[in-house]
């Protein structure tokens, strides 16, 4: 088996405030293999970003208490100092964020921040890294490219600002593409686009992905594996198949009865999950998510559940007995 | 923007009439007294005064007055272009005093900005970047202390301190650079530029400190980081170009304002510029000087809110104007 690219272990993040401490991240190990895309699929809150904030230096020890590995490349990126640290940011492992509208400066001609971020890594010319830049926007699928690099990103519609967010994140052709929630704040036509987009330019760019979503439903397609978290923890890991066809956590049923489908006649009304996501600060002792569950029993309100294998890398954290999962997933969401 | 620039300085002018009129309507209706009367000397005969009114132009009507006084202002008077008008008091054209009283003020205002500039940005700056720290709270202490600390108070303080009993500076007057040399000009400067520039230090330090901490959260911040770049040009470049913009509306604005004036300083420090005549004239009734203060003071303010929006136009690519 090669090494995984990126390797997580027992990650802690918390972070203190004036009403208590805030597990945002309570232990969670993952690993990432080159070529792979991993999907990390949670609500608002459930610590998907803040995991992955923390990988990219982007989180430190001056605003939160963390604790764990983050081995990268055989290196422990939580030990590599901050200003080293810039060296593996957007050259290394590079990010994409929710919101293209706000995720590009207002002031500056979308070419001449694709072209900084290049400048920022390699000696080139504020003309040669323009002209790279110009040519990432055309592969990543910006009509005219040159003119466009010459706008702002007011200029842009919400697509073509996370192409050219995209763009930025790949110019130096890194290892690691974390996608943060790409697809949320965009037209869904513009999220199958770019969902394709990042898919194509995995292969091209031979780069691992991550994408982080509260979406099951639009990235399962597009993922090797994924990782259900739920508040700071992983409660459900497998391959995309594993998670989608075959879930043991009632939360990750939850998620997929949450899903709209267009493609069949809606039988009933959407099954949102009952409750909102749990405080970090009191997180419910036992499993967090049995407030919220309908099948939880006593032993869910005492103990924590442990990620236990399923079969192959499908590993699921509930207390509850397998011919019991079996049956109600079979009975009461397969059904649906 | 061109036909934007023309349609916003024809509004200029018409902001500049309706204060003018105001002005005009305002000094005929307060004074108890007819500045005729004041000018006439002591114990004026009728005939006296009837002569100073005619000679001043005060016995047409209150309109055509006016009339007569816009129609200066543009086409010029017996001094030339723009037409200033004389003083009651000395007789004498207003021109040369106006333009001269302007040049103190103007040097006043524009060390007094340089200065509160050069304090306020760099303490913001700094507050902004480690909130909560024995700095920031000491700075933002120093603000507080200098947005409520009166002109009319700390000047005579300063005045005190250091000429009075250390005779580290020089006390007040105005020594212009050409005729004293810049030793001279400059320290009869320093208390009256500092003195201006606390209060406005003060806020614009809280500004900064305020609108950097609000830029630093953006999401482009977090993308700059994302990117690599060194943590101070994400500070310079990326924080501090957005968190500075909206500073340049206020510095435009708070110029134009000083440049009509700054009556209080003008009058601790015993430098003749425009605030201080503006009193004297109020005082003595001398119309024509009143309203040329008037004007000049409106002038800058309404023509510094066109500049600002001229020059935010090219600071934020996102603005237009049509």
């Amino acid at each position: 088996m090669p090494e995984p690219l990126l390797q997580v272990n027992d990650l802690k993040v918390h972070f203190p405030t004036d009403d208590g401490l805030v597990k945002a991240v309570d232990g969670i190990s993952l690993q990432v293999m080159p070529g792979e895309t991993l999907g990390v699929v949670g609500e608002s809150g459930s610590g998907k970003s803040v995991s992955f904030l923390t990988v990219m230096g982007l989180i430190t020890s001056k605003q939160a208490i963390i604790e764990g590995e983050v081995i990268f490349k055989g290196q422990d990126l939580l030990q590599v100092p901050p200003d080293e640290m810039r060296h593996v940011r957007g050259e290394k492992i590079s990010m994409i964020f929710q919101d293209p509208m706000t995720s590009l400066h207002p002031f500056y001609k979308v070419g001449a921040q694709v072209g900084e971020a290049i400048r920022a890594h390699q000696k080139v010319s504020k003309k040669e890294a323009f002209d790279q830049a110009v040519e990432m926007l055309q592969r990543v699928g910006i009509p005219k490219p040159e003119e466009r690099a010459a706008q702002y990103p007011h200029e842009f519609s919400g697509g073509m600002r996370q192409r050219a967010m995209i763009a930025m994140a790949l110019s130096l052709n890194p290892d690691l593409l974390i996608a943060d929630e790409p697809t949320t704040a965009l037209d869904v036509t513009v999220q199958a686009q770019i969902l394709d987009l990042i898919d194509r330019l995995r292969e091209e760019f031979n780069a691992s992905i991550v994408i982080i979503t509260h979406d099951l439903g639009v990235v399962a397609e597009h993922c090797d594996h994924l990782q259900v978290m739920y508040a700071g923890k992983i409660v459900e890991t497998g391959t995309a198949d594993d998670i989608y066809y075959r879930p043991h956590h009632p939360y990750a049923w939850g998620l997929l009865g949450s899903i709209t489908r267009l493609d069949e006649a809606q039988k009933e009304r959407l099954r949102p999950i009952k409750g909102l996501p749990p405080s970090l600060i009191f997180v419910p002792p036992g499993c967090a998510f049995h407030p919220r569950c309908p099948y939880a029993f006593d032993k869910c309100k005492v103990d924590v559940p442990e990620l236990l294998p399923v079969d192959g890398q499908h590993a699921a954290a509930c207390h509850l007995p397998l011919a019991d999962k079996q049956r109600i997933f079979a009975e009461e969401v397969a059904a649906r | 923007m061109i036909r934007y620039i023309i349609r916003r300085l024809l509004w200029v002018m018409v902001t500049l009439l309706v204060i003018t009129l105001l002005t005009y309507l305002i000094f005929f209706v307060m004074p108890p007294t007819d500045p005729a009367i004041n000018f006439a000397g002591k114990q004026p005969t009728e005939e006296l005064v009837a002569e100073v009114k005619a000679q001043f132009g005060l016995d047409k009507p209150l309109l055509v007055q006016y009339g007569l006084f816009v129609k200066r202002i543009f086409l010029g008077d017996e001094y030339g272009w723009p037409g200033l008008g004389f003083s009651f008091s000395t007789r004498s054209e207003l021109k040369p005093i106006i333009f001269d009283r302007l040049l103190v003020t103007i040097q006043l205002a524009l060390g007094a900005a340089i200065l509160w500039l050069m304090v306020g940005i760099p303490i913001g700056i700094l507050s902004a970047l480690r909130p909560r720290s024995i700095f920031d709270r000491f700075a933002m202490g120093f603000a507080l202390f200098g947005v409520s600390t009166p002109v009319f108070f700390l000047g005579p303080v300063m005045l005190y301190i250091f000429w009075f009993q250390l005779g580290w500076l020089p006390g007040t007057g105005f020594y212009p650079i050409g005729q004293y040399g810049f030793w001279e000009w400059f320290s009869h400067l320093i208390m009256p530029w500092t003195v201006l520039a606390l209060a406005f230090a003060a806020f614009y330090a809280r500004m900064t400190r305020g609108n950097l901490m609000e830029t630093m959260g953006e999401d482009y911040i977090r993308t700059a980081r994302a990117k690599g770049l060194s943590e101070r040009r994400v500070v310079l470049r990326h924080g501090l170009r957005s968190a500075l913009t909206p500073l340049v509306t206020i510095l435009g604005l708070d110029l134009g304002a000083l440049l009509g004036g700054a009556i209080i300083t003008e009058t601790v420090f015993n430098l003749q510029g425009l605030g201080n005549y503006a009193i004297q004239s109020v005082f003595s009734g001398d119309l024509y000087a009143i309203l040329d203060v008037t004007i000049i003071a409106a002038f800058f303010i309404t023509f510094a809110n066109l500049i600002v929006d001229v020059v935010y136009a090219f600071l934020d690519p996102r603005v237009r104007y049509t």
